[in-house]
């Protein structure tokens, strides 16, 4: 017999699922999961749809070993990390000149400070505890140029090893360092700017 | 003595890789002097301890961005499109 736990608990025999159920228990959530990762609605919406019938396709293959949400992350996360590759191969990096200018714009011409960082608060850790700053973390990852917003997302959120990621976007190891680094400047900006005030 | 640009650009690579015992020596002799570098490594740490929950999301952050859920377009097509092929 299984242990009384929690909704999610794992079961031994094979699980029942119900396909008519998924849009209602799981369909924001996957929404939300695909928006955090590709920053358009239009993407994450197919994506959660062709999750959904990759799910009917595959039913045989859950197991009950995970809760039907992690499954079905599963499967969304792997369309994900091919359509962020698709993507990378095709975009042809357009707004590097604005990225460059934007990120050096935090430095004068000896390589001080020009616009310092201001302090985030006594307890900076609070912070992740505001509601509103997860919203405001992903509207500044909509505002980055594509191809270092993908760079910056497999790095971070899917914690990508730094040369396999580099491998995988076919950025040199150097220029994936520059462009991780303007990121993490854009970012800083962009959240003391819409959150900190 | 580094700069502040190439101090934040070696603690930006710190996040990625590993750094020399050189570098390091030199991003600490310089963090020790420059108050807005130290702030910047803080708020790069916490940035990035904002980004290992959002990647994990145990504690529902991606639950917190409530206003963003499917379109009822989207909803109905996704409907739709199940119904036909689940039957």
């Amino acid at each position: 017999m299984e242990a009384v736990g929690n909704v999610d608990k794992p079961v031994s025999q094979k699980q029942e699922v119900a396909p008519d159920k998924w849009l209602d228990a799981h369909g924001d959530y996957l929404f939300r999961f695909a928006l955090s990762r590709l920053q358009e609605r239009a993407i994450a919406e197919d994506l959660v749809q062709e999750t959904f019938l990759e799910a009917l396709r595959s039913q045989q293959s859950f197991q009950g070993r995970a809760s039907e949400r992690s499954w079905l992350i599963g499967i969304l996360r792997h369309r994900i990390v091919d359509y962020i590759r698709k993507r990378s191969r095709e975009n042809t990096n357009h707004d590097d000149g604005l990225f460059e200018r934007l990120s050096e714009e935090y430095f004068d011409d000896k390589g001080s400070w020009a616009l310092k960082p201001a302090k985030w608060g006594n307890n900076p850790s609070e912070v992740l505890e505001k509601k509103e700053f997860w919203s405001v973390l992903l509207q500044c990852l909509s505002k980055l140029p594509r191809k270092a917003a993908d760079a910056f997302v497999l790095r971070e959120l899917e914690e990508w090893p730094y040369e396999e990621l580099s491998e995988n976007m076919s950025i040199s190891a150097n220029n994936l360092g520059v462009i991780l680094y303007r990121v993490r400047m854009l970012m800083r900006g962009c959240l003391e700017q819409n959150w900190l005030r | 003595m580094l700069s502040c640009k190439e101090t934040t650009r070696l603690v930006s690579e710190s996040l990625d890789r590993p750094l020399s015992f050189r570098q390091r020596m030199s991003v600490t002799m310089h963090l020790l002097l420059c108050r807005f570098c130290s702030r910047y490594r803080k708020q790069m740490r916490l940035m990035r301890l904002a980004l290992e929950r959002l990647a994990k999301d145990k504690g529902d952050e991606l639950g917190s961005i409530s206003d963003d859920s499917l379109s009822t377009e989207a909803r109905e097509r996704i409907k739709k499109t199940l119904h036909h092929r689940s039957k």
